[in-house]
């Protein structure tokens, strides 16, 4: 029986044993040695940051060559190095990434659930989606703080966890750790690449802004006195600050909580400050730019819209070419503004810094003459953008409009900038409210003739800057307003001499929420004119498109008011590659707005190059996110805004394109920064000193 | 019909492996942080489970019974046991990587899950067939699996919890373990 059971149990693993020994040669699979070299070569951290469950992982994918020998995050040069050594590859540059906290808000978020116990944001979340009011915000409980494997994230004293970049490999657990979304991961060019989502700590001004800045960080960044990184910030999203920090009408401004307390914060005044002090500084800061793709994008329009579109392409790597019909870059901005408002070397300078990042620029070349479509595939462009602008003046709709001595807004403030010195004669009529109108004026004033501002409507309608408005009227334009332009009476050599118009007055709200101007019959009046400038409003001028000078031969699709039909999340036109921004396929908009969308149409036509398709997420943020807007603004002290000084006066300021306004100093910029509440989407900071009633937050419990 | 059916129900339910016989509590606590690693772990358990449980049947029913050996039982299963895994480890990894990589790390665990010991040994017992044998070792398995996910899924809700240190990890573990075990036992009502 013992040798019966011996021999069976035997048997049994000498089976086992045969079976397992002929497997082991039939089924044997050969394993890479390279694969534990280059596991020993990783640091064991197994912190997921490379996207593999762990470096054995990893290494098996580095070694079967579908990820690169940088995939490890944690991996110093020399590992790294040492594992395209083995591998034979070469080391590839990857662009550096960091955790970055996108809420501002900490405690600041008013409660809405009051309960004990919970230490961990995710089982806050769990419970009513947080006790906070603010349902993006940072819940505080530190559960990126734990989550960290490299102890790079601490708690602040505000609860708001504080990334030390030093430490941080971006290996992203802190941001699957966030059950908010609060904290993510990102380089250089996804930054760039990122549009505003309704998941973002967004102020209201940063909604407003079209250029999408982050307005709250900057100026909290020039409250520090890092003016430097309040530059970086704003070049993130516009690369035309100098210009933009001068003619900006600051629709951020509107949106500001401040002006329910007192007034708005100089939101541009800021801007400008540090703009200018970049600009005098002697020298430039260093703009990153992203690795050579080698893909070549033709930009059509040297303007703000084309700018950003070719300034964005490049810091993302890739090679814009800009061509322009002009003889300098600008495009409105240079030829549209006068020099007291936005002077010539400033511009000069910006558009400078924008192409010394390796953008070339052709001059002198017109779309559709010089060049087309069609010419540049064959030249090997892989995209084009469209950035032509809105340079056409509207008409009057007024007989004897074109008689000589009359001359549409935008035409004349070119021809004055082209150094034409067109002739205005000593009684200028302009017609039209809007900044054009304004500026063609005050540029007349500057030439010495008496000039009236004719507009249908009354001043309280008039689209202009109030600035503008007030500049003119100190500097002597007279003002017709509830006046509309009949007929363009001229003499026998087709000389205009007067204009007949009709007196107005106001009806009923139009489309546009104004009061639609009603004729007087029978009002009919003459005033007399050198040289009358409608500037009505612009279009583009489309013909460039046209072939053989026939609308019908239109490649693109376009609309009644002569602008270029695009994707609106996408801008790309009916023709694949093709994309436009900017006064073409807006109308006439701000230069902010351009340039806002310049850098999407960028954004756009990397996507295109690199992945062929355009991500278009749902929560992109399109409007104003209402449960951010609110009127009461509690316990916050009044504080004086400031005003910008004005760098010349009197006969100075009205005989001479000298710029009319100067910078805040630095004592007044940090005075104005201190006025920024630092909003989040529902906090801000309220001033809880001794003299402040404190009324506790309402509080719920649930 | 009827009698596979309450032997399912029965298996899975009312005698489930873990929480009525106490069977494989090692991997049951060690793999239940994670629903994914348990969901893992759970199809590991199936999958090995029938396999050993048919193998051991041949073994017991072909071999050790005509020959008189039923008491060599254990150390015969474990020797079949622990072949049969390491085959199906070198065959997985052979002829289907991408299961032995979803299984991969779970298999050496199950060498040493007397769960899949214990099925082997109660078919014996309870003298089933083949087919019937086999039927059970599914139904323990996925009674197995579905302990392992109940009790993860609590673990990681637990893990967010302010506890006291000293209950943390596998105290807090081998309590809802009981916990639970104390809940299924109202199961055995039903048949």
């Amino acid at each position: 029986m013992i040798i019966t059971s011996g021999l069976t149990l035997f048997g049994i693993g000498f089976g086992a044993a045969a079976i397992l020994g002929v497997a082991s040669k039939l089924l044997y699979v050969k394993e890479d040695p390279r694969i534990a070299q280059v596991e020993d070569l990783l640091p064991g951290a197994n912190c997921g940051g490379c996207g593999y469950p762990g470096c054995s992982g990893c290494a098996a994918a580095i070694v079967a060559g579908t990820t690169s020998a940088s995939t490890c995050i944690v991996a110093d040069g020399d590992a790294i190095s040492a594992i395209a050594a083995i591998m034979g590859q070469e080391v590839l540059d990857r662009e550096p990434e960091l955790a970055i906290r996108d809420c501002t808000g900490g405690t600041r978020a008013d409660t809405a659930f009051h309960y004990e116990g919970v230490l961990d944001c995710r089982a806050a979340h769990q419970l009513y989606g947080g006790n906070k009011e603010c349902p993006e915000g940072c819940l505080g409980l530190g559960s990126c703080v734990r989550a960290c494997p490299f102890n790079a994230i601490e708690m602040g004293p505000n609860h708001l966890p504080i990334i030390n970049p030093e430490l941080c490999k971006a290996c992203g657990n802190c941001v699957e750790a966030c059950p908010r979304g609060v904290i993510h991961v990102a380089g250089m060019s996804a930054r760039l690449l990122h549009l505003n989502q309704t998941t973002d700590c967004l102020a209201p001004c940063r909604q407003r802004c079209p250029a999408q800045i982050n307005i709250p960080k900057y100026i909290e960044q020039i409250k520090a006195g890092d003016y430097d990184g309040a530059v970086m910030t704003i070049k993130e999203r516009n690369p035309l600050l100098v210009t933009c920090g001068r003619v900006c009408p600051r629709p951020c401004e509107t949106e500001c909580r401040r002006q329910h307390v007192d007034s708005p914060v100089g939101i541009n005044m800021l801007k400008r400050f540090v703009a200018d002090r970049e600009l005098h500084s002697g020298s430039r800061l260093s703009v990153p730019c992203a690795k050579e793709t080698g893909k070549r994008v033709a930009v059509i329009g040297g303007g703000p819209a084309g700018l950003s579109c070719a300034y964005f392409l490049r810091r993302l790597g890739h090679s814009p070419t800009i061509f322009d019909a002009m003889p300098a870059l600008g495009g409105q901005t240079r030829y549209g503004i006068p020099e007291y408002r936005l002077p010539k070397a400033d511009l000069d300078w910006e558009i400078e810094g924008i192409l010394s990042l390796g953008i070339e620029a052709k001059l002198n070349t017109r779309f559709g003459r010089d060049f087309t479509l069609e010419s540049l595939k064959n030249e090997g462009y892989d995209a084009v953008f469209i950035g032509i602008g809105a340079w056409q003046a509207s008409g009057m709709y007024a007989e004897g409009e074109d008689l000589d001595g009359v001359m549409g807004g935008i035409e004349f403030l070119t021809a004055h900038a082209l150094g034409q010195k067109p002739a205005t004669g000593n009684k200028v009529i302009v017609v039209g409210g809007g900044n054009t109108a304004i500026d063609a004026a005050r540029t007349c004033v500057r030439l010495g003739a008496e000039v009236t501002l004719m507009y249908r409507r009354t001043r309280n309608e008039m689209p202009a800057d109030v600035e503008e408005i007030d500049g003119a009227e100190d500097e002597g334009v007279q003002f017709k307003f509830l006046a509309a332009p009949a007929r363009v009476i001229g003499d026998a050599n087709g000389k205009a001499t007067h204009l007949e118009y009709y007196e107005m007055e106001l009806g009923e709200p139009d489309d546009s929420g104004r009061r639609r101007p009603v004729k007087k019959e029978g009002s009919e009046q003459r005033m007399e004119a050198s040289l009358i400038i409608p500037a009505i409003g612009q279009k583009p001028d489309l013909t460039c498109l046209y072939e053989n000078g026939d609308p019908e031969n239109c490649p693109l699709e376009t609309t009644r008011w002569k602008t270029i039909v695009a994707d609106p999340n996408t801008f790309q036109t009916a023709i694949p590659g093709v994309f436009t921004a900017g006064d073409v396929f807006t109308g006439p908009d701000l230069v902010v707005s351009a340039i806002g969308d310049g850098r999407k149409a960028a954004r756009s036509i990397h996507y295109h190059m690199t992945q062929g398709s355009v991500p278009v997420s749902e929560t992109t943020q399109k409007t104003m996110i209402p449960y951010t807007l609110f009127d009461e603004v509690d316990l916050v002290k009044q504080k004086e805004r400031g005003v910008m000084p004005h760098l010349c006066h009197g006969n100075e300021q009205t005989c001479t394109f000298h710029e009319v306004e100067g910078p805040l100093n630095e004592a007044q910029a940090l005075a104005e920064a201190d006025r920024c509440l630092r909003c989040g989407l529902l906090c801000y900071d309220k001033d809880m000193g001794p003299d402040t009633k404190t009324a506790e937050p309402t509080k719920r419990t649930r | 019909m009827q009698e596979y059916f309450l032997l399912f129900i029965s298996a899975i339910f009312v005698n489930n492996i873990v929480l009525a016989q106490y069977l494989g509590n090692c991997p049951f606590i060690g793999t239940s942080k994670n629903t994914g690693v348990a969901v893992g772990m759970g199809s590991a358990v199936v999958f090995v489970m029938v396999m050993a449980t048919g193998l051991t049947w041949l073994v017991q029913d072909k071999l050790l019974v005509p020959l008189g050996l039923g008491y060599l039982q254990t150390l015969a299963f474990i020797l079949v046991i622990a072949a049969l895994v390491q085959f199906v480890e070198m065959f997985l990894k052979k002829m289907i990587p991408p299961l032995y990589k979803s299984l991969g790390i779970f298999l050496p665990l199950i060498t040493t899950n007397c769960a899949v010991m214990g099925v082997a040994l109660i078919v014996q017992r309870e003298e089933f067939g083949l087919f019937k044998s086999m039927m059970f070792a599914m139904a323990s398995g996925l009674g197995f699996m579905l302990a392992l996910v109940l009790l993860a899924g609590i673990r990681e809700r637990l893990a967010v919890r302010r506890l006291p240190v000293a209950m943390r990890g596998t105290p807090i573990g081998l309590i809802m373990a009981g916990l639970m075990s104390l809940a299924f036992f109202a199961f055995k009502g039903m048949i």
